[in-house]
Parts: C-alpha cells; sequence; structure tokens
C-alpha cells in the first residue's frame, strides 16, 4: 500500500504523547486512584509510555494493564479464520480505580465498546476515560475520546497506520490508500 | 502461527502440530477466565452447543458444558437415556434431530470408534469428538498436552511414560499423536495382554517394566483401568495388576522430583493408582480438569467463534 500522507513524526508523537500525560493529569485534578489500560497491540506501549510521563511528572509510579478484546469482538461471526486470543494482563483490581483506556486510533468505536464490555466484566471502576493519538472519524456507536493527540480527517478508503519503536522499530504515524474500498476494520 | 481451518474436532491425528500450539497458545487467556468474578464472556452468545453422551461421564461433559457457558454459548445436554434412543432411534437420526434442533456444535461420545467421523459426515454443523471407543479422545489429550506445557514449558526431549491398559485407551492414543507431533519421547507402559499390536508404528517405544521407565520420565499418564472393559480375561487379576502396573507411593519416590503425576480420572483408588501417589505434591489430576474447561473453550472458540464459510474441511 502506498504511503499518502505522513501525519506525526517521531516529534510530533513524542510532543502528543507530553501533552496528554499533562491533560490526563490535569483533568483528573492528579493522580490518585488513577492507572492506565492499554488495548492490544499498539495502545499497550502507548499507556506504558504515558504512564512513564505520568509518574515523572507527579513523582509516583502509574499501574498499567493490558487489555485483550478479542472475545468481546461484534465482528467475529465475519471473520474467517478466527482472531488469535492473547492474555489480558490487568495486575490490579479495577473497582473503585480511574481507568484511562489507551488506544493508537479511533476510528468505528467497536473496539471501545468491546473494551468496555471487557473492562467491566473485571468489575467496577469508578469511571473509566479514554485516551486515543489519533481520531480519524467515522464512528458507527456513540462513543468520544477524552484526550486526542491528533484530529485526522479521513476517508473510509484510507488506513490510518501508527507506527511504534517498541513494535515496527519507529515512531510514526501514516496514512495509507486501500486499493479496494474498505470494510470498516479497526486497526 | 497457524491459521485454524477444521470444521470439526475428530482426532489429534489430524492437527499438525502448529494447530495443536494454537490451541494450547489460546487456552492460557481462557484460564484467565477462572480467577475473575464474572466468568462469562459474550463471544459465542447465540451460538449452541448440544451434547451428546452415550457413554457416562463425569469430568468431559462437565466440562464441555462450563466451558461453553462461560463462552456466552446455550448448552443442551441430551441425555441418551431418556432420549428416544430408548424408543430405538438410531444414532444418525438422533443427530440429524439435535442439529435440527438448533446445535451449532455437537459435542459426541459414543462407545464404537468412528462414531464421530460418521456424525461429522451426516450433519452440517461443527462435531467434537469427546471419546469413541478405543480411537481417540482428543481435547482429553489436549488438556494433557496443556498441563504438561503449563508446568514444563515446552515438549522438546521430554520423556512421556503412558502406563496402563494401552488397547482399550482413546486417552492413550490422542497422547500419543499429541506429545510426539510436539516433539515429545513417548514411553507405552501395560500388560503385554493390553498392548496393542503394532503400537510402535506411532512412534512410541513399548515397555512392559514400570519401575525402569520411571526413572528418566518428565511425567507419568496413569491411565483408568476400565473394568467395564475387563471381562475377556486379559489379566489375571486387578490384584496382581495393582502390584505391577499401580502408581503407588514407592514408584512415587522412584519418579524425578520434577516429574508429574497425571491421571485423567475417575481414578480407581488402589488400582492403577494409589491414593498416597494421588495426593502427591507432584499430582495434577485436579489441575487437569481446570485445565480442561480451558481448552474446551479456546476448542469451541476456534469451531464456533468464526465465519463458517472460511472453513475447508
Amino acid at each position: 500500500m502506498p504511503i499518502k500522507a505522513e501525519v506525526m513524526d517521531a516529534g510530533d508523537l513524542r510532543r502528543a504523547l507530553f501533552r496528554l500525560s499533562r491533560e490526563i493529569v490535569e483533568h483528573n485534578k492528579g493522580v490518585e486512584d488513577l492507572a492506565l489500560v492499554g488495548i492490544r497491540t499498539r495502545g499497550v506501549p502507548l499507556a506504558q509510555r504515558l504512564a512513564g510521563l505520568i509518574g515523572e511528572q507527579e513523582g509516583t509510579r502509574i499501574q498499567v494493564g493490558v487489555l485483550d478484546i478479542t472475545f468481546y469482538r461484534d465482528d467475529l461471526s465475519l471473520l474467517s479464520p478466527q482472531p488469535v486470543v492473547h492474555q489480558s494482563e490487568i495486575p490490579f483490581r479495577v473497582a473503585e480505580k480511574k481507568i484511562v483506556l489507551v488506544d493508537d486510533v479511533l476510528y468505528t468505536g467497536r473496539t471501545v465498546r468491546a473494551a468496555l464490555d471487557a473492562l467491566m466484566d473485571l468489575g467496577r471502576p469508578r469511571l473509566i476515560q479514554l485516551a486515543v493519538l489519533i481520531d480519524r472519524g467515522h464512528r458507527e456507536l456513540p462513543i468520544r475520546a477524552d484526550y486526542v493527540g491528533k484530529n485526522v480527517p479521513t476517508s473510509r478508503r484510507e488506513v490510518v497506520h501508527v507506527l511504534l519503536k517498541e513494535i515496527d522499530g519507529e515512531d510514526r504515524v501514516v496514512i495509507e490508500e486501500l486499493s479496494a474500498p474498505s470494510v470498516g476494520k479497526e486497526t | 502461527m497457524a491459521v485454524w481451518r477444521h470444521k470439526h474436532l475428530l482426532g489429534l491425528a489430524d492437527l499438525t502440530a502448529e494447530e495443536i500450539e494454537l490451541v494450547l497458545s489460546l487456552a492460557g487467556p481462557c484460564k484467565e477466565i477462572f480467577g475473575r468474578e464474572i466468568k462469562k464472556l459474550p463471544t459465542l452468545r447465540g451460538k449452541t452447543v448440544i451434547t451428546l453422551f452415550f457413554e457416562p461421564s463425569t469430568r468431559t461433559r462437565t466440562s464441555f458444558e462450563v466451558a461453553a457457558k462461560w463462552l456466552g454459548a446455550d448448552v443442551v445436554n441430551l441425555s441418551v437415556a431418556q432420549s428416544s434412543v430408548a424408543k430405538g432411534e438410531s444414532f444418525i437420526d438422533t443427530a440429524k434431530t439435535v442439529e435440527a434442533a438448533g446445535a451449532d456444535v455437537i459435542v459426541v461420545r459414543h462407545a464404537i470408534a468412528g462414531a464421530a467421523k460418521l456424525l461429522a459426515e451426516t450433519v452440517r454443523c461443527s462435531v467434537i469428538n469427546a471419546g469413541d471407543g478405543a480411537h481417540e479422545h482428543p481435547t482429553q489429550g489436549l488438556l494433557d498436552l496443556y498441563t504438561i506445557k503449563e508446568r514444563k514449558g515446552g515438549f522438546h526431549g521430554l520423556r512421556v511414560v503412558i502406563v496402563g491398559d494401552i488397547m482399550h485407551s482413546r486417552v492413550a492414543r490422542s497422547d500419543i499423536w499429541g506429545l510426539t507431533k510436539l516433539g515429545a519421547k513417548v514411553t507405552v507402559v501395560g500388560p503385554p495382554t493390553l498392548m496393542p499390536p503394532g503400537i510402535e508404528t506411532l512412534g512410541v517405544e513399548v515397555a512392559y517394566e514400570l519401575d525402569a521407565a520411571l526413572a528418566r520420565a518428565d511425567g507419568v499418564n496413569v491411565l483408568r483401568l476400565q473394568l467395564e472393559r475387563q471381562k475377556k480375561g486379559l489379566f489375571p487379576s486387578v490384584r496382581e495388576y495393582a502390584r505391577l502396573y499401580g502408581m503407588n507411593a514407592e514408584r512415587a519416590r522412584r519418579l524425578p522430583p520434577d516429574a508429574l503425576i497425571m491421571h485423567p480420572g475417575p481414578t480407581n483408588l488402589g488400582v492403577e493408582i494409589t491414593e498416597e501417589a494421588a495426593c502427591d505434591p507432584r499430582a495434577v489430576i485436579t489441575t487437569q480438569v481446570s485445565n480442561g474447561v480451558a481448552v474446551r473453550m479456546a476448542l469451541l472458540y476456534l469451531l464456533a467463534g468464526g465465519k463458517e464459510d472460511g472453513l475447508l474441511s
């Protein structure tokens, strides 16, 4: 797939995460009972980086969990073969916590819907907020992010790729154009 | 990672090593559900699993039911003794009826080898073999494999001893297929009269003395002596069997300190295993039951979770 445009370079990504980390602390008036939960795959390193930044600012350690939402997807019966399920690792009780869900791209909102259900099955958090690096629009559910790195207007024929050092070897966000019409699947 | 392309699970003989590893890797996330307060996932919501057991079962039927329910499916257990089978309805007609009643997955156990295959060729829904005669019991094989992997990390070079009535054991056959495909070395031990001729063609060593085999074993799977299948006089007495092939405290001492003692259940205490051996810290018999739920969840997810027309067989 040809790269159509670069939305963020490494510096942009670093600055966006820095701002998000400040907004999370400011909005929650500190970090008491705060925990981050990254949605697999690329939400996880983003959550870890945000937790690192918040921890530095506030001089404390922020807990990070990993959520796999495969069992909760609403499109399983449309997929073949079945996606591989990985372990969710939430090393703290979610009950009474302020949870910030972290994902790379917010698109239809279906991944976030699944993540909300998955999280609720683990307990009853005090509140759940959503932080995403990119909001590309085209929502199919009434879901919006509390913290957005960058709003990127896209067409459904485009794919937004968030590349992260931990997984892809570089920090970068690019838009690619699909040759066939997109089926509306989130990354 | 392998891609799952099977509509049915009839035996581990049909799976590649990669496919077996795929099921085992999915069983891990499924086992996580055990630790939750709310043991319920929406994954198979709207799907129906019907169990059709023509032979008695506690573990297999219960764990299939729990696995399907935790994944959100509806489960119907057909109690064969109280069904129209008692009025003379045939195996095939019973299965067709169960399918017409809305089954997405039929879990079947039958005394005749090949029964599950016959069913798979007859119905349009998925079929899981929960034991067919002395042929295979693939989900027991998978849970044994998962238990070994969980405790030992892997299979390559592991020495596993399977002791007992190899001839009548579908558990032994599924274990042999699975373990050899994954790179373990299998030794089957039992009385010569209960050793099927040609078993070594499956890639196992055959031994008739248990003590020597135990000394170097990483795990021993003690098979249940199927007393209900022993009316042919294939060995002199249960007492002699227990003395020669029973797992007892003294034999447990011969086992290496990190070896596993497994048993598919139900145990005949004092026959193939003594109470001391079953309660040995290395025994994982109840862990096997929990792992059985986890691997059956993984399997149901693979068979019923996705889109049907992507499946081959």
